[in-house]
């Protein structure tokens, strides 16, 4: 663990990349809770039932919202109704865009593309180099100048924070990064982790979303109101407050430049409505410590996995406002990093790739 | 470890359970040695051809085998990718099996 004050480079394309390979933590073997091969595979098994379920149940609820907020526009109960068709666009959209990203939330691979496309576009994330992305930051989790998608800095940045409850850090960016890849440009960031092969498609999907921004401001003129985008586009950003708290619950707080995931990830017990809207991600390290384990098996797999990790945040709330302390005290103190006992039941952490890394306790910081 | 003319043992044919993998080291190379729902028996090399994962943690379905890391999809009769971020075949090797043991040849 660096002690230096130090400001660190989280570019992809700075020294902390070659740093991190010479380190041995880029591509690394990352720690495992031994879990028996038969019941890690009953985990995996994969169904189309609850997500079948749950996107319909997801879509209804969206739609009874958007009458709702179709009925009330031109009074006040305009406001809230369109902040429930707000939550229900980008929460939902941002947790279906990261499981179906993975191809585990339906068995059937084409449901899994479907929905994948759809909740992309509510997010406003280009498909295809989100899909690279996500799978570096499942490499490389908060490994400095590896993971693309390190929520902070250290110190954080509180402008982006604030600018990110209304999604107006990375919605900008991202719709930058739309049209340049229509116009068939890739910037120097993504071609990190974007393989040349995949350029073409990730350009006609940015065209596709052109065409829909299109339509979506030709209806605005032609009906002189801004109804239409109320509808689509603009709720990727006026409803996604819900959405940034739970990225920002992930992993804020914890270790950076680590191999194991209960060092660097957070689990947080939900209530079952946040676990709706959040499709069980709230089983944060479960999650990255065994990607292909379907989100509806996720609640099971805690339960095999909770004597060998940290106990999760009780609450989404304790979970945040855990956050929001580590992230005031990173403003003086980069360094500042939270840590958890681990119970006795539980191997030791893997700090780094070497055995002399592992340290019983989480009370040491050792690293390789 | 019985070797002839390259065919290497890997392991008893019981080691592996029908639609699944295992891990077999030899030297410094590493293979997935595979069991079909038809109980017939594969090899490929052991790790992803994306990323430094190995194979034998992850799902067999059928005759696919996804890396358990990133989702990338393999048939591990061929070793032909099925599914980004693979974008590579895997390499497969000969497989027997007599007196209920599994050799594969690497030579």
């Amino acid at each position: 663990m660096s002690t230096s004050q130090t400001k660190r480079d989280y570019s992809l394309t700075g020294p902390e990349n070659r740093r991190a390979q010479e380190r041995g933590l880029a591509a690394a073997e990352w720690y495992e809770t031994p879990i028996p091969r038969k019941r890690l595979k009953e985990l995996m098994k994969r169904k189309d039932g609850p997500a079948i379920r749950d996107t319909i149940v997801w879509l209804v609820l969206l739609t009874g919202a958007g009458i709702a907020a179709y009925r009330s526009w031109g009074t006040w109960w305009a406001v809230p109704a369109f902040f429930v068709y707000g939550l229900l666009y980008a929460s939902p959209g941002d947790s279906r865009w990261h499981e179906c990203g993975h191809g585990t939330a339906f068995k059937t691979s084409w449901m899994n593309e479907v929905v994948y496309q759809f909740s992309s576009f509510l997010v406003l994330r280009p498909a295809t180099p989100w899909r690279w992305s996500h799978a570096r930051h499942h490499t490389d989790t908060y490994v400095v100048g590896r993971d693309p998608e390190i929520h902070q800095p250290r110190p954080p940045v509180w402008r982006i924070i604030i600018m990110q409850f209304a999604h107006l850090y990375g919605g900008p960016r991202d719709i930058k990064r739309m049209f340049m890849h229509a116009f068939g440009v890739i910037d120097k960031e993504e071609k990190e982790f974007i393989p040349e092969t995949e350029y073409r498609k990730t350009f006609w999907e940015s065209r596709a979303y052109v065409v829909i921004f299109a339509i979506v401001i030709a209806a605005c003129l032609y009906t002189s109101s801004i109804l239409p985008a109320m509808f689509i586009v603009l709720p990727s950003f006026y409803g996604a407050c819900l959405m940034v708290v739970f990225g920002m619950i992930q992993h804020l707080g914890l270790h950076e430049d680590v191999l194991d995931h209960r060092l660097n990830t957070r689990t947080v017990y939900m209530n079952p409505v946040f676990r709706f809207l959040y499709w069980n991600m709230n089983y944060h390290i479960e999650h990255h410590m065994f990607p292909m384990v379907p989100y509806h098996a996720l609640a099971a797999l805690h339960e095999e996995m909770k004597g060998d990790c940290p106990k999760p945040n009780r609450s989404t709330w304790e979970a945040f406002s855990e956050v929001i302390r580590a992230l005031l005290k990173q403003r003086k103190d980069r360094d500042y990093t939270i840590r958890r006992e681990l119970p006795p039941t539980a191997q030791p952490y893997q700090y780094g790739p070497s055995e002399v890394s592992r340290v019983r306790g989480g009370t040491e910081t050792t690293t390789a | 470890m019985a070797q002839d003319e390259n065919w290497l043992e890997a392991c008893a044919a019981d080691d592996i359970d029908e639609e699944d993998v295992i891990r077999f080291d030899y030297e410094d190379r590493s293979f997935a040695i595979y069991r079909s729902e038809d109980s017939e028996y594969f090899a490929t090399d052991g790790h992803c051809t994306h990323e430094k994962v190995h194979l034998a943690n992850g799902f067999v379905m059928g005759k696919i085998i996804e890396c358990p890391k990133h989702n990338g999809r393999f048939d591990y009769t061929t070793g032909a990718v099925k599914k980004a971020p693979a974008c590579v075949d895997l390499k497969t090797y000969p497989v027997k099996v007599e007196a209920g043991k599994v050799y594969i040849r690497i030579g």
